[in-house]
């Protein structure tokens, strides 16, 4: 990192900021870069979630955002296609660049963001509409009326998520009537749909069973070769197990006013971030002493 | 089985004392206040069936409406059927957009902002008018220029529907709850598509049997017509112009009456204002499990 980036604006004790800058390892081998997140910094009205979070996200491989609660991962990934927007209150600082286009701009539409970067949610939220409709969904908003191409891109989906085999004979009834994991898959079903570039997946793994989620794993690896995945998860094996890459997130907290805000602390292939970390604190975490 | 085991067997009965006498206590006051509510209904329905059904036949409710002196059997009760029909269809084409309308706008835009305050805020208001002074204000804005018609009758009931759809249908939009709006924004949809590809959708059971209930509702008023339809003894189609009747309208005249044959055609008419009333409850409860289909 650039010495001209140390310089930070924040009202931090000093000893604070230095420690808030995270050990980045090289982003040699990486391929294109996606997002390039320069000093993002979350509020919600006044409260400052996250502080100065830097970090670059490469094609064609999973990122995994992993930390404890509250140390504001799924905010960093909210921003990414601009889901915040939707909270009253919520604005960015810095800014994050999309294949070199800043995703904060004055003229860029959140609408257009979203239609390439797709997200999966933690709780399974299909629509209450059939299986079909579910799917079929995004690509009717983006003005697809042909049946029989609406019939491949659901057959299509269905089988990215590795769910067709369980649903093709149900297709019409309602998307509510699925399990925990087929609903997760209904979802990302639903996501890959519209063909997006990135797929965020914000812990999409919580709310299921040990099976389901490595249904779920081995569809993030399938998938992996056409899309860019940023996942969030609580879940230290999964993030070893799928992701390429993992960035450790931690809570701050400034003693003077009594505030919790959340830094990144490291960023780096997940083998080093699990076997060699450099920071204490992300030492402190992967081996299960802290958080 | 060893005695020991017998002795460790946990007492799993009802626990004695104050615990089981207050929930005896709590479900004989359920128990009595529902019968308290079913008492008077149960009177209702039994008096204005005997009085009414030998009243009610098809001819009844197809002939006009006679001279208050005619004989029990005579003429019937077909102009104020005609004229509710027309005069709470057109209330309802007026109230149940505009209210539903009303309701995205305070519930998916308004938000916190100051304008979606005010509205709700009037809107609460209007609920709490008394139906006749809707009545009185439709009669002074608008019967006194263009006098007397159905037309004037839609707008005073339309008056009286539209807080209580605003109300119900933004009740149901706050049900829906916020992660379909976001499922449907992840996937690049504008806000009015989420809200109408979404958001309504999954609260239409709820917004029809809201709707059902203001119409209903209306379909009931009396006093809002006083002032604004008159009567008319003759089928008159045409809500836009000349005096109405209506069934509410219908039975007050009549129950004013010393006539027998009057009273007994008020007592028919006030069974089929029941029945209507009833039909469309019905007709609530089917859309309401039909939309429900797929919310499971």
């Amino acid at each position: 990192m650039e010495d001209s980036e140390q310089k930070v604006v924040t009202n931090l004790p000093r000893s604070e900021v230095a420690a808030a800058q995270p050990a980045q390892s090289d982003a040699s081998e990486a391929g294109t870069e996606i997002f390039g997140a320069k000093k993002v910094s979350c509020y919600y009205g006044s409260f400052r979630a996250v502080t100065d979070v830097s970090l670059q996200i490469y094609e064609h491989e999973i990122t995994a955002f992993i930390g404890p609660s509250g140390c504001g991962k799924t905010t960093v990934l909210r921003t990414l296609n601009r889901m915040n927007d939707l909270v009253s209150g919520a604005h960015v600082e810095g800014d994050v660049e999309y294949r070199g286009a800043s995703l904060y701009g004055k003229d860029v539409s959140a609408i257009a963001v979203r239609r390439r970067i797709g997200m999966v949610f933690q709780k399974p939220n299909p629509f209450p509409k059939s299986i079909y409709d579910n799917v079929a969904y995004g690509p009717r908003i983006n003005g697809e009326r042909n049946k029989g191409k609406l019939n491949e891109i659901v057959e299509r989906s269905l089988r990215q998520a590795a769910l067709w085999d369980e649903v093709k004979d149900r297709l019409n009834n309602s998307g509510l009537g699925l399990s925990g994991g087929q609903a997760q898959r209904l979802c990302i079903a639903r996501t890959l749909a519209v063909e997006p570039d990135v797929v965020l997946m914000d812990e999409p793994c919580s709310a299921l069973d040990p099976i389901a989620t490595s249904a779920i794993e081995d569809l993030m690896r399938d998938i992996k070769q056409r899309y860019t995945i940023v996942i969030v998860t609580h879940n230290m094996q999964q993030a070893t197990r799928v992701s390429d890459r993992t960035a450790f997130f931690s809570v701050l907290r400034n003693e003077e006013s009594d505030t919790r805000t959340g830094v990144l602390v490291e960023y780096g292939r997940t083998q080093q971030i699990f076997e060699d970390p450099h920071d204490d604190r992300t030492r402190a975490y992967v081996t299960g002493r802290m958080g | 089985m060893s005695v020991i085991a017998e002795q460790q067997r946990p007492d799993l009965r009802e626990p004695k004392g104050w615990r089981r006498a207050s929930n005896r206590i709590a479900t004989s006051l359920m128990v009595l206040a529902f019968v308290l509510v079913i008492i008077p209904l149960g009177f209702v329905l039994v008096t204005v069936i005997a009085k009414g059904a030998s009243a009610i036949n098809w001819s009844f409710l197809t002939s006009q409406i006679p001279s208050e002196v005619a004989p029990p059997g005579v003429g019937g009760i077909g102009p104020a059927i005609a004229g509710t029909i027309v005069i709470v269809a057109l209330a309802s084409a007026l109230a149940v957009p505009l209210g539903i309308l009303g309701a995205i706008y305070l519930n998916e835009y308004g938000g916190t902002g100051w304008l979606a305050k005010l509205i709700g805020f009037f809107s609460d208001v209007m609920t709490g008018v008394p139906s006749i002074i809707m009545g009185l204000f439709i009669f002074s804005i608008w019967v006194l220029h263009f006098g007397f018609s159905g037309l004037a009758g839609a707008f005073a009931l339309a008056c009286l529907m539209l807080p209580i759809v605003i109300r119900s249908t933004y009740e149901m939009l706050r049900l829906v709850p916020d992660s379909l709006r976001e499922g449907s924004y992840a996937l690049g949809a504008t806000k009015a598509r989420v809200t109408v590809t979404v958001v309504l959708p999954a609260a239409i059971g709820g917004i029809v049997s809201g709707a059902l209930l203001a119409i209903a509702r209306a379909a009931g008023e009396t006093a809002p017509l006083l002032f604004t339809i008159l009567t008319v003894t003759t089928v008159n189609w045409n809500v836009f112009s000349g005096p109405n009747t209506s069934l509410p309208s219908l039975i007050f005249a009549n129950a004013n009456t010393p006539y027998a044959g009057a009273q007994s055609r008020g007592w028919g008419a006030a069974l089929t204002l029941i029945a209507i009333a009833f039909i469309l409850m019905i007709v609530s409860r089917m859309i309401t499990a039909r939309f429900a289909r797929f919310q499971r």
